[in-house]
């Protein structure tokens, strides 16, 4: 197997020693099936105990390493080496406070998660003995690709809304939002609507489409929220017609 | 010291724990419960499990199927009261997953669909796709957010259980962000951090999968039951270890070896064809498969790769469409990881380790010796898995024993009406300070973490694998010592408080000697083969005097103690395990 | 609490510089200028006409200017780019699912420009083209 030297420029910050992060270079040997997370590893192992940073499944289903490389927002279990130059840039996710290293602070965005209703509220309390709620496959296929976020952050880290105002819901947020309720079995809109259809949730967004194109599981946030935008306004113009509505 | 009270801590935020906070926060919502977690809950390793959750749901199937599948997958080293109780709750947890909105794939008639898995002799596997256990996951963690009781401690690493008087009245826990080390005082303790496969180098687990939980039971004096049966999962690809789930030959896959031969029909498994059938061929159950790879490698017929032998998972005959619909993920795994698209080309695997059948020894209610502590998960052994688990039991054990042990810690939470002796809890925390402290210390050791990692993993493999010797585990067992002796002169390098993973790492190390200790010595202990256990020297199964679960006691700077403990045999006395074309 | 986390800089005038996608973003966000330029212009002609002839004439003079040709162009690239973006993201933000089939994306876009095919034929078969 064919070796290549890599140099890994790292963003680091102790926050007990360093007043602001500043970049250090590794030298790394990597194998040509390597992901930037096996390099990374290398370093900690064998170069550098003192880096931290997050990972875990290492098959992007978990969602921990989300990292900026080379300035795009990627998951380094899944950011081959063999797509990268010779030189590779790696920093914590764009906007987010950095706690350590490549460790950014994690706050905001489950405070986000958490408001917007992001359960189902079932129509009527079934019983198990009752057996399960019918859905057929065409409707699954309606929520489906919203429910594949693995809340990696990634979205997050692209989108220039969230980077000018830290108040916006956010992309994954407002997809989980639309998961819920797009499915045949909730009847949450409403619920959730004063977080969703707020100034700081969907009409927030304009449009810019970079958490789709970051978005390592296809889950496209940014068609969650265009739709939740044409929901809310039928809504809106529907509550006149006829107040007192259930959306 | 800040000392931190609450009703019930959950060591764990994984499909086991979250499901018991959930429980205790239905059964009685004035209860507080601290749900820790060395990482977010969506990052736990139940986020990486593929295939499905087993429970009856055909009208052809029954109860006795399952327990019947059930109790001759584990090889009859499965305690059969709790078999019983498992089966009969296990369709009753997923329709109520279902309630909580997890998207399980349907029929077309609207009802939840099924599909076949190793082992099991009628179709009982419930499936999300090919993503079942993230979407089991992702399920609780956002029922779980329903529950203002629920309150969680995001990224804190457990170091040491608190007992007073015999009780386990909580957990000392490092909070990663700032270091600092917090005490959590309870009446009520559930542990549920997952299995410990990383104790080996190849291996379908996460990071994070270092049996912490299983080390803090074991070292507060609870047993560890078990051990010695370690689950290979028969295709893994080769290098990264990733999972490629059984559900792929529930579909319809086969695996050929290099002359594109069907050879598991050699290990009493066949006749190939009639293909597809349940309990045969490629749905044989995973010790058997994982045990032919290794007899077909010694007979020169895997493949050999950069990354070491391999077999063929062979999808093409599927055709693109099902495999788009059924199986998403494999093909995306394939082509990212190994560059394979299934579609038009064959997946090399290999077997690598995956599931811990052993764990804290804990009743069919999920208690343990230890009043006050109960487990479940993968981190706990009741039995229902046995000597070898049948792919699927295992997710829905974490909704099964996770509601119980929540049920039991809320009874018992509301049972003890007064909170610990706070002093007696700081008296308790010195244990958890030394530990920590002592890696900050100076000690001129030298030895690296990453070495000593490297040098468990490869002993591991080499004596504690698919086959076993008394030699090979005594050479394990030797340098297993000496791991251990050398982890006590280790030094951190990272001596920073804010989320020093070099410190985290250290303790998981530590972990893990612990656990990989119990697993030699209760292999070397155990002269048969039985299962996932296999034994070159002692090749048959010997119900006379191994129909017992071990049990591995701590013993402080020695080997561990191994005692014995019957199995519940309640109406399945034990038999051969047919499968194939003979079964019935 | 995290006892000193560090705050980035993150948005400032020049963002969008940073990546290809952004560029483009602004370049679709700022067609609306040209558009609303143009608009201004087509009002500005409906003024001069209520004026009278002489008016009128002036007008389409100052259309003919290098500068007025030179703007037009530029406003008929923006409004030409805006259209071909906003119908590329409109199987996005109005997706159709038949039974288990999704419509598939290019279809629900070749729809759009077929429509703006039709209004334009119609629209130069009443102006007597």
């Amino acid at each position: 197997m064919n070796e290549r030297q890599i140099d890994l420029e790292i963003l680091r910050y102790d926050p007990e020693t360093d007043e602001q992060p500043s970049f250090q270079t590794y030298r790394v040997p990597c194998q040509e099936d390597w992901v930037v997370l096996d390099a990374v590893n290398y370093i900690k192992d064998e170069l550098d105990r003192t880096l931290s940073y997050r990972w875990s499944c290492h098959m992007a289903v978990c969602g921990s390493c989300g990292v900026m490389i080379n300035g795009e927002p990627m998951l380094s279990c899944k950011a081959f080496v063999r797509d990268l130059p010779d030189s590779i840039r790696i920093e914590p996710l764009a906007n987010f406070p950095i706690e350590r290293d490549l460790v950014v602070v994690m706050d905001d965005f489950m405070g986000k998660l958490q408001s917007v209703t992001p359960y189902l509220v079932a129509r009527d309390e079934k019983s198990i003995d009752d057996g399960e709620h019918h859905q057929t496959p065409a409707q699954l296929k309606k929520f489906k690709p919203y429910t594949l976020c693995i809340n990696c952050t990634l979205c997050y880290a692209a989108c220039p809304q969230y980077a000018h105002d830290e108040n916006f819901v956010g992309p994954a947020a407002l997809a989980l939002a639309h998961r819920y309720n797009l499915d045949s079995r909730d009847v949450g809109r409403a619920a959730r609507a004063d977080v969703v259809a707020s100034n700081a949730g969907i009409w927030e967004c304009s449009f810019v489409g970079a958490c789709s194109e970051v978005c390592p599981h296809e889950v496209d946030p940014a068609a969650a929220i265009q739709q939740a935008k044409i929901a809310a306004t039928m809504d809106y113009f529907l509550g006149w017609l006829r107040p007192g509505r259930e959306p | 010291m800040q000392v931190i009270t609450t009703d019930v801590v959950i060591v764990g935020a994984g499909g086991a724990g979250l499901r018991a906070a959930i429980a205790i926060a239905e059964e009685n919502s004035d209860l507080r419960v601290a749900l820790l977690s060395k990482v977010y809950p969506m990052r736990s390793h139940t986020v990486a499990a593929e295939g499905g959750a087993a429970g009856v749901a055909r009208d052809d199937d029954s109860l006795d199927n399952h327990f019947n599948d059930t109790v001759s997958g584990g090889d009859w080293l499965c305690d059969q009261d709790a078999v019983d109780l498992f089966v009969a709750e296990a369709p009753r947890e997923l329709t109520r997953m279902e309630h909580w909105g997890c998207p399980w794939s349907r029929q077309p008639n609207g009802r939840v669909a099924v599909r076949p898995f190793g082992g099991m002799k009628v179709e009982r596997t419930w499936y999300a796709a090919d993503k079942t256990g993230f979407h089991m996951l992702h399920t609780l963690f956002q029922t779980s957010m329903k529950y203002p009781t629920i309150e969680r401690y995001d990224e804190f690493y457990s170091t040491d259980l608190l007992v007073v008087d015999g009780h386990c009245r909580g957990v000392a826990a490092i909070e990663m962000r700032s270091g600092q080390l917090r005490l959590f005082s309870a009446k009520a303790v559930i542990i549920a951090t997952g299995g410990a496969g990383r104790i080996f180098p190849f291996t379908t687990n996460g990071a994070i999968k270092t049996g912490d939980g299983m080390a803090m039971a074991y070292r507060a004096g609870v047993a560890l039951k078990d051990m010695e049966f370690v689950q290979y999962h028969p295709t893994g690809l080769p290098g990264t270890g990733i999972l490629i789930t059984e559900g792929s030959r529930g579909e319809g896959g086969i695996l050929v070896n290099k002359d594109g031969y069907r050879y598991l029909q050699d290990y009493g498994l066949g006749p190939p064809d009639p293909w597809p059938r349940k309990k045969a061929m490629e749905l044989g159950p995973r010790d058997r498969l994982s045990q032919a790879f290794w007899h077909e490698h010694r007979k020169g017929r895997t493949i050999d790769t950069p990354h070491g032998d391999v077999v063929h998972l062979d999808l093409r005959h599927l055709g693109e469409q099902r495999i788009d619909e059924r199986l998403p993920m494999v093909r995306d795994l394939a082509v990212s990881y190994v560059g394979v698209d299934p579609v038009y080309e064959p997946i090399p695997v290999r077997p690598v380790v995956h599931y811990t059948m052993g764990g804290i020894d804990t009743d069919i209610d999920a208690r343990t010796s230890l009043a006050g502590l109960f487990a479940a998960g993968e981190c706990a052994c009741v039995s229902i898995n046995g000597a070898n688990r049948l792919g699927s039991n295992s997710l829905t054990e974490l909704l099964v024993f996770g509601a119980r042990a929540g049920r039991g810690a809320a009874e018992l939470a509301v049972a003890e009406t007064s909170d610990a002796n706070e002093t007696a809890i700081l008296e308790q925390a010195k244990v958890a300070q030394d530990r920590v402290g002592r890696l900050f210390q100076s000690s001129g050791g030298g030895e690296s973490i990453a070495g000593l990692r490297r040098e468990m993993n490869t002993t591991m493999e080499a004596g504690a694998g698919i086959y076993r010797t008394d030699a090979s585990l005594r050479e394990s067992c030797t340098v297993m010592n000496d791991v251990r002796k050398r982890y006590a002169g280790i030094e951190l390098e990272d001596k920073s408080n804010v989320y020093n993973t070099d410190l985290i790492q250290a303790l998981e190390l530590g972990a893990m000697v612990d656990v990989a200790g119990a697993v030699i010595v209760a292999a070397l202990e155990r002269k048969e083969s039985r299962g996932s256990h296999q034994r070159l020297d002692h090749t048959e199964r010997d119900d006379e005097a191994y129909l017992k679960h071990s049990l591995a006691h701590y013993v402080d700077g020695d080997d561990a103690r191994i005692d014995y403990r019957d199995v519940v045999i309640t109406r399945s006395p034990p038999g051969e395990r047919v499968y194939g074309g003979e079964q019935k | 609490m995290s006892p000193r986390p560090y705050i980035r800089a993150s948005s400032t005038t020049g963002w969008w510089l940073a990546q290809p996608r952004y560029v483009r973003y602004m370049a679709r966000e700022v067609s609306c200028v040209f558009i609303g330029a143009y608009t201004a212009v087509v009002v500005v002609g409906l003024l001069r006409l209520a004026e009278g002839a002489a008016a009128w004439v002036d007008f389409v003079n100052a259309l003919q200017t290098p500068a007025s040709v030179a703007f037009h162009a530029l406003a008929l690239g923006f409004a030409l780019y805006h259209t071909a973006t906003w119908f590329n993201v409109t199987p996005k933000a109005m997706p159709m699912q038949l039974g288990e089939v999704q419509v598939p994306g290019g279809v629900i876009i070749g729809a759009h420009y077929a429509g703006w095919a039709m209004v334009s034929a119609l629209l130069l078969f009443l102006v007597g083209a």
